[in-house]
């Protein structure tokens, strides 16, 4: 932080002198009813609520939501969606969005799976060849968001625009590798990640996306890069007129999300034991989805990764507890619609109830 | 009105300094010369002339589309001009973003005042420049929230600008107070100059008057302000000089204890020109 400056008031040597007149009271300050107090203590959180709603919905249509092989279900589903929902809230946050972060988990495990297969073919330990086909994801997906960052802040070309082209592009990649096949000859390592759950109770990859969420939880809340990432969303102008360097910010951000969708795309290989050219599609749909209905503006400048991690467990509590009260998958899009056009709408009324 | 009150219209004026504490005659704390800007085929400033003494408070006044804004944006940073000096301090200066403007301590409140609204009012404060904690987490950038919020608080209260709570969101509180959080962020901030584009646009009366006893205070303390503003009556009762833009030229610099509101107004719709471009 460059050192403040001496003010007008901290000059030494200089004394204040308040101007005439009594204190003044807060101009414009709405007169608070309980009701919008009720409001305001909710806050960002009211969506935790319709979580716990729907755990007791859902426990009570089919009690065996309990058991530990449906949390399991739950909580293995949400693996992938919530690591690229971490990466999707800080691009959703200034205000961008990121189509392309599916296409990128399935290129970046595609690419990972194929040198992981080739050292393992060669006999190099499961340990190593394990170390660097994450590395190496990371870096394909690091790589891919570069470019959306790049070409979304140098070209001035909407995100929207930029991630379709990198959705559609990157997307049609996999399938170039390893003849459109999948890569299933890789270290046990791999598959032993996917498998194990600490405690029977916790799969390791799940434990994985949720210190990721936390982590980039305190890096949005916490730091001076989570800060500048809500005011970039909040208002471009006023970074900028702050001194923000937004482009640099921007591509950081872009950057990050590929990177996730990188891990994510190793996490989805650990979990099948194979890397699959299909996987990751229209999955940046989803964590969006779990972005949104989590409270985070499309515009910008609100949300919160404690909202995102609801969102998706929501959706995922959602994919299992209509398998367990016997509905019809495909219901499960049209509610997960409904949930997110009503979290929407809810979050609307209720900033305009704040306004009042 | 005097000739001397009056710069020649060929915008070769030079600001004559005067006012509480600019009467020294002293190198001024920033200076224009010469500044054109043009934005395709519209030549918004045509060489103006500047100068701020240090304890002046000097309004800028012209009608609309007369270069005022334009030349804030200049001395902000956010424009850069096609010709034309900058000094500060009597140092030649060229300020390439708003941060080289901020970081010679010349603060400016926006006419739109550059806040986000979805941050809360410390966070607007000390937006690019804020304070990190000691040790390692320092270097991930970790905030020192508690630092700058008693930090927004003590400058708010300073100004005697009342929030309420300086964690409350900016975009849910008043027009007014969103005004004076961006005015209490440039006294804050604002080491060698104020620079104030229509700081009271969005003011009830009594806060207009609390804001120009703040510019005057601020200038007590050896601050210049630069005010630039629609409402006259203001500008003519608070500032030591008042300069007029014309058409991007500057065609008066008038002390408001020599001359009349009236002979300002005449100077902003050209009637004094005579006819004169």
């Amino acid at each position: 932080m460059p050192a403040r400056l001496p003010s007008a008031f901290s000059r030494p040597g200089t004394t204040l002198t308040p101007p005439r007149g009594p204190a003044e009271t807060p101009v414009g300050a709405p007169a608070r009813s309980r009701w919008l107090h009720l409001v305001d203590q909710i806050g960002d959180f009211w969506i935790v609520g319709v979580l716990v709603l729907m755990v007791v919905v859902f426990g009570a249509l089919a009690p065996s939501l309990f058991s530990r092989g449906a949390w399991l279900s739950i909580s293995n589903y949400s693996v992938e969606y919530l690591i690229l929902a971490v990466g999707q809230t800080f691009v959703i946050m200034t205000g961008g969005i990121d189509l392309s972060d599916g296409a990128v988990l399935g290129l970046s495990g595609m690419v990972s799976g194929a040198v992981m297969q080739s050292m393992y073919n060669a006999h190099a330990s499961g340990l190593l060849t394990t170390v660097i086909g994450f590395a190496i994801a990371l870096a394909v997906g690091a790589l891919v968001g570069f470019g959306n960052g790049f070409l979304i802040t140098r070209l001035k070309l909407p995100p929207f625009i930029v991630t379709l082209g990198s959705l559609t592009a990157v997307g049609a990649a996999p399938s170039l590798i390893n003849g459109g096949t999948e890569i299933s000859n890789l270290p046990s390592q791999i598959g032993s990640l996917g498998t194990s759950a600490i405690g029977g109770w916790v799969y390791v990859t799940f434990l994985i996306a949720v210190v990721v969420a936390v982590i980039f939880g305190f890096v949005l809340h916490r730091t001076r890069f989570g800060l500048r990432t809500y005011a970039i969303g909040s208002n471009g102008l006023s970074a900028r007129r702050a001194g923000i360097d937004v482009d640099r910010h921007l591509i950081w951000v872009y950057t990050l999300s590929g990177f996730l969708a990188g891990l994510a795309g190793m996490m989805v290989m650990a979990n099948f034991n194979v890397a699959n050219p299909l996987s990751g599609q229209n999955d940046e749909l989803d964590a969006i989805a779990a972005v949104v209905i989590g409270g985070a503006s499309l515009f910008g400048g609100r949300g919160h990764m404690l909202g995102t991690f609801v969102g998706t467990m929501i959706i995922s509590l959602l994919v299992t507890g209509l398998v367990l009260v016997n509905v019809n998958g495909s219901w499960t899009e049209v509610a997960t619609g409904i949930i997110i056009v009503a979290a929407v709408a809810m979050d609307q009324v209720r900033v305009r109830l704040a306004e009042r | 009105m005097t000739s001397d009150q009056a710069g020649p219209v060929d915008g070769s004026a030079r600001t004559q300094p005067g006012g509480r504490a600019g009467a020294d005659g002293g190198v001024p704390v920033v200076s224009v010369e010469g500044i054109t800007k043009h934005f395709g085929s519209v030549q918004a400033l045509r060489g103006v002339d500047l100068e701020v003494h240090a304890g002046e408070v000097v309004g800028l006044v012209g009608d609309n589309g007369a270069g005022k804004s334009t030349l804030v944006n200049i001395l902000s940073g956010g424009y850069q001009p096609n010709s034309g000096t900058i000094r500060v301090d009597g140092q030649r200066v060229s300020f390439s973003s708003s941060l080289d403007a901020r970081r010679m301590g010349i603060e400016t409140v926006y006419q739109d005042l550059a806040l986000a609204p979805d941050l809360s009012v410390w966070a607007n404060i000390f937006l690019g420049r804020e304070e990190l904690v000691k040790g390692p987490l320092r270097h991930v950038g970790w905030l020192n929230r508690r630092s700058m919020i008693a930090s927004a608080e003590k400058d708010l209260e300073r100004t005697r600008i009342r929030i309420g709570s300086v964690g409350s969101v900016a975009g849910r509180l008043s027009g007014g107070q969103r005004q004076a959080i961006a005015v209490g962020r440039a006294v804050a901030w604002g080491s060698r100059v104020i620079l104030m584009d229509e700081p009271t646009a969005a003011l009830g009366v009594e806060q207009q008057e609390r804001v120009g006893e703040l510019v005057a205070t601020v200038a007590s303390q050896g601050v210049p302000v630069l005010l630039i503003s629609h409402n006259l009556p203001q500008v003519y009762r608070i500032c030591d000089r008042v300069v007029v833009l014309f058409q991007g030229q500057v065609v008066a610099n008038l002390r408001p204890s020599e001359c009349s509101l009236d002979d300002i107004v005449s100077w902003i719709t050209g009637a004094a020109l005579g006819g004169r471009p």
